[in-house]
């Protein structure tokens, strides 16, 4: 038994052990504790998704999704992320790499202060900008003078979606950054590479797959942001509304297969998320395992 | 020592520090900064009537004793599914390893509405539960479904990777003295991921206190029964009661200050705890 434990460095062989492995009972009790778990909170809420969606059959479904209102709600949605999304991956790697390669003061604190978007409920994310640009707000009266629309429109939707998707890019690179250190670079500095050329050859092959990973989940929260833009859009019909808006107006009329098919597209997106994110962990690991062999031989 | 580290040879320290500071402060520091002189303004005796009428005080109570009550429910189930999803082998486990995810990823709205649809009382669960006289659905038991539903990932994701780094030798080493696999896993394991846990538990209960979208659609929002506090914020902006918004935002903002504080204290205790172990 120990002989064959040896041959195998496996870990699991080495979990069989009977001394530090459970009885077969407790096993299959805590699996089907967490199976039944899984299927009840998260493939059953899943799953309905789908279902209701279709429940109608496909062209109640088709109508929901080409209809006036849920095309205009996509295209608010896709703008509102293609503008998001990038100025943050410029924040992202700008804040990575300050915080990563270099040392100053105050930079636990720094970091402290890019997660705060994420420990702030969405709703006070939204009435931050009603303070600031409302009719009651800070640049309300000046606005108005001017005719300018952010609140209640499309500029305060974005600028709501980049608060609340602020650091999910920064917070995969730093943690990413600080880990590879920056030998590599200072090399490619001393052997006479300029600031850019060092990023884009020597950084961005290092940060690509956790750059990719932040830009996913960035989306993700993008697309699906809910309370923050519900509080600044003012749900103007075909106008302002997202489509996570979209689907709670539907869900309000009792026009339940129409809101679940735009809810449908979203969870596809949730899904697409969960699998690019699974591949960007292998490859992640790929990476690492394949740069520790060298040292290790 | 640290000084001596300034000397990097790399460029770009100012440029990226600069526009990280601008765009912090432009994004995140100034408009925050409007919650505190919009509570400071109104003055102490408006402040507090608002923050303290007995509606806003009852979804105070809801929402921080059904974020407590999920956060504790998501500490015991997920370290089951860490637990499982670590050390044992089963079919469907990379589908269930990728899945648990899936509250981060599902929009909030989506979640909400699914969760409300299966907990009704003429949905797939509700309707099983409704010959039981058990009520999901438009009542508190629905706000601490959904909060249970959006917390999960935050105790299985920070205990899983503690779990898989525990040197199996240490286990074997309890064995080996005689301890029974109860012993072992009480004396051993368990203080070994209780950072870990105690982690997520806050960051789950910290998401539960500020979600919105999963769980409006659930709770069925009657006054001083089921209203969460960040409905109370969305209900007095309807009102155009702008400075009642904004005086509970800033109760919220300060609980949150003080959450991302202890998370951040946790953090570092895992930190220090786990590589010094390694």
């Amino acid at each position: 038994m120990s002989a064959s434990i040896a041959l195998q460095p496996g870990a699991l062989a080495r979990y069989e052990t009977p001394s530090t492995s459970e009885p077969a009972w407790i096993k299959v009790t805590l699996i089907t504790v967490a199976l039944t778990f899984f299927v009840i909170f998260l493939l059953f809420p899943l799953g309905t998704v789908f279902v209701q969606a279709l429940s109608k059959g496909w062209g109640v479904y088709l109508s929901a999704l080409t209809s006036h209102d849920a095309l205009a709600a996509i295209k608010l949605t896709l703008i509102t992320a293609a503008i998001a999304v990038p100025l943050n991956v410029v924040f992202g790697v700008s804040a990575a790499w300050a915080i990563a390669k270099f040392e100053f003061p105050g930079k636990r604190f720094l970091i402290t202060l890019i997660d705060l978007p994420f420990s702030i409920s969405p709703v006070v994310s939204g009435l931050i900008y009603v303070l600031i640009f409302g009719a009651q707000g800070w640049f309300g009266p000046w606005l108005a003078e001017h005719d300018i629309k952010i609140l209640f429109a499309v500029p305060g939707i974005v600028l709501a979606t980049i608060f609340v998707t602020f650091p999910f890019v920064a917070r995969e690179l730093i943690p990413l950054m600080e880990a590879q250190g920056a030998e590599e670079e200072e090399a490619a500095v001393v052997l006479g590479a300029s600031g850019w050329q060092v990023f884009w050859h020597t950084t961005l092959p290092n940060i690509k797959w956790g750059l990719l990973y932040g830009v996913i989940l960035c989306n993700a929260r993008a697309m699906g942001e809910f309370g923050a833009v519900s509080v600044v859009s003012g749900h103007i019909r075909g106008l302002t509304n997202t489509m996570p808006l979209h689907v709670e107006i539907l869900y309000n009329e009792y026009n339940y297969a129409a809101a679940f098919a735009v809810a449908s597209l979203l969870a596809l997106l949730a899904i697409v998320t969960l699998g690019l994110k699974t591949l960007v962990e292998r490859q992640t690991r790929k990476q690492i395992s394949e740069s520790q062999k060298p040292s290790e031989s | 020592m640290a000084s001596f580290k300034n000397f990097s040879p790399l460029p770009g320290f100012r440029l990226s520090l600069g526009y990280t500071l601008f765009y912090l402060t432009l994004i995140v520091l100034i408009p925050l900064s409007a919650v505190v002189t919009n509570t400071v303004g109104m003055g102490w005796e408006a402040f507090w009537s608002a923050v303290t009428e007995p509606r806003v005080v009852a979804t105070y109570k809801l929402t921080f004793g059904a974020s407590l009550l999920a956060a504790a429910v998501n500490v015991v189930f997920g370290l089951i599914f860490a637990w499982v999803l670590v050390r044992y082998r089963f079919p469907g486990k990379g589908l269930v390893d990728a899945l648990v995810d899936l509250p981060f990823a599902l929009p909030t709205a989506v979640a909400g509405i699914a969760l409300a649809t299966i907990y009704a009382p003429n949905g797939p669960i509700g309707s099983l539960l409704a010959p039981w006289g058990i009520e999901i659905a438009y009542n508190p038991n629905g706000v601490l479904i959904a909060l249970i539903f959006i917390g999960l990932p935050f105790v299985v994701r920070t205990v899983q990777p503690v779990l898989a780094d525990l040197e199996k030798d240490v286990e074997e080493a309890a064995a080996g003295l005689g301890a029974s696999r109860w012993q072992t896993f009480l004396k051993i394991i368990l203080p070994h991921v209780t950072p870990a846990l105690l982690t997520g538990f806050a960051m789950a209960f910290a998401r539960a206190v500020g979600e919105y979208g999963s769980v409006i659609f659930i709770a069925g929002n009657m006054p001083m029964v089921s209203e969460i506090t960040p409905l109370m914020i969305i209900t007095k902006l309807e009102q155009y009661d702008y400075r009642g918004a904004t005086a509970i935002a800033s109760v919220m903002l300060l609980i949150s200050f003080i959450l991302l504080l202890v998370i951040n204290g946790l953090q570092g205790w895992m930190q220090g705890r786990y590589t010094k172990g390694a």
